[in-house]
């Protein structure tokens, strides 16, 4: 639910970057977190557990500047990828603009990707959101272990898994290293704010 | 569905928090929505990171909902946090927004709480306002 000021010409949106757990949601926001100038960003808020397991989520909130004249400011969350988490998972989500999916590319982690995406749907119906109509971008984390001796899954395959309904915009991505971090914030972002510009312009016809 | 804060509505918003600043001492007040986002504030939030208290604020409020749950309540509608110097009070505002209001010893609790009911029911009707819309659009998009 975006929050459209009038008054100060700003809208704030909601971001959450989903996924089954240590596939690199926190990772993501680190690496925002790190290479983003001070002045657009606020401060990272991670609440987690000394083993750095993310236990509740990780904030943080950036400036993308103006667009039509609205100073653009998204919120960008993460939630705990354990599947006993559901509860906070499903807090974190309210208000929810658009999701980031991230998919560990590890072959061991195949059927949990596929889990915590049908939670995600189930998780935005209960809220009355389709995950066919909401801004979605999936990410192929951890791209940088192919040739390792860590077996990943092809890209073919984790669209076939993950993307064959949906057909949302994806990108391959090594979080830990910075590729395609940028690239999915910046469609998440353009997604999220093409549809908030329908809405305002909705708006302005209803008044 | 999306949240629209007219010109109007604001001055209204900020006038009530202008109102509960100066007569409870305190010496900030933030209006943020369940979702966590900011939508005024009112006072000295300088050297605040006002989205991130935002963020924590909702999530507080959420975690705090949950434990009211367990124990047979629906929620708890305010939340009281004592430090050193520094002392935050969260009190619900109608089922959509959170009024948080930091004070330091310049103050005392009881004024500051006493002040929020008094503000408190004219920022509900503001707030219901704005809310209303929203599922106004939601009925018919």
């Amino acid at each position: 639910m975006p929050f459209i000021n009038f008054s100060k010409d700003e809208i704030q949106c909601k971001i959450v970057y989903y996924g089954a757990g240590f596939c690199g949601k926190t990772t993501n926001l680190q690496y925002i977190f790190g290479n983003t100038r001070d002045e657009i960003r606020g401060k990272m808020v991670s609440i987690d557990t000394k083993g750095d397991r993310t236990l509740f989520f990780d904030f943080l909130s950036l400036n993308l500047g103006k667009i039509r004249g609205f100073d653009i400011r998204v919120q960008l969350y993460t939630v705990p990828g354990q599947v006993h988490y559901d509860a906070t998972r499903k807090l974190v989500l309210k208000g929810v603009d658009g999701v980031v999916f991230v998919a560990d590319s590890l072959k061991v982690q195949r059927k949990k990707n596929i889990e915590s995406l049908i939670n995600l749907a189930k998780n935005l119906a209960e809220k009355g959101i389709s995950i066919r109509t909401i801004p979605l971008v999936i990410q192929y984390n951890k791209r940088d272990l192919d040739g390792t001796d860590s077996e990943i899954l092809p890209l073919e395959l984790l669209e076939k898994d993950l993307n064959s309904m949906l057909k949302v915009p994806s990108f391959p991505g090594s979080a830990l290293k910075g590729k395609g971090v940028y690239e999915t914030l910046r469609e998440i972002s353009k997604l999220v704010v093409k549809d908030v510009s329908r809405k305002i312009l909705l708006d302005k016809q209803l008044r | 569905m999306n949240v629209v804060i007219t010109k109007k509505e604001l001055d209204k918003i900020d006038l009530c928090l202008e109102k509960m600043v100066s007569t409870s001492l305190a010496h900030s007040v933030l209006l943020i929505a369940r979702s966590g986002q900011l939508i005024a504030n009112h006072g000295d939030t300088l050297d605040i990171d006002v989205s991130a208290l935002s963020a924590l604020t909702a999530a507080n409020f959420g975690a705090t909902a949950e434990i009211a749950k367990l124990l047979g309540e629906e929620e708890f509608t305010l939340l009281f946090h004592k430090g050193r110097t520094e002392n935050v009070y969260f009190s619900a505002i109608g089922e959509h927004v959170i009024m948080v209001t930091l004070f330091d010893d310049k103050t005392s609790l009881g004024l500051v709480r006493l002040r929020i009911n008094q503000v408190n029911e004219e920022l509900s009707q503001i707030i219901s306002t704005i809310f209303g819309k929203e599922q106004a659009e939601v009925r018919h998009p």
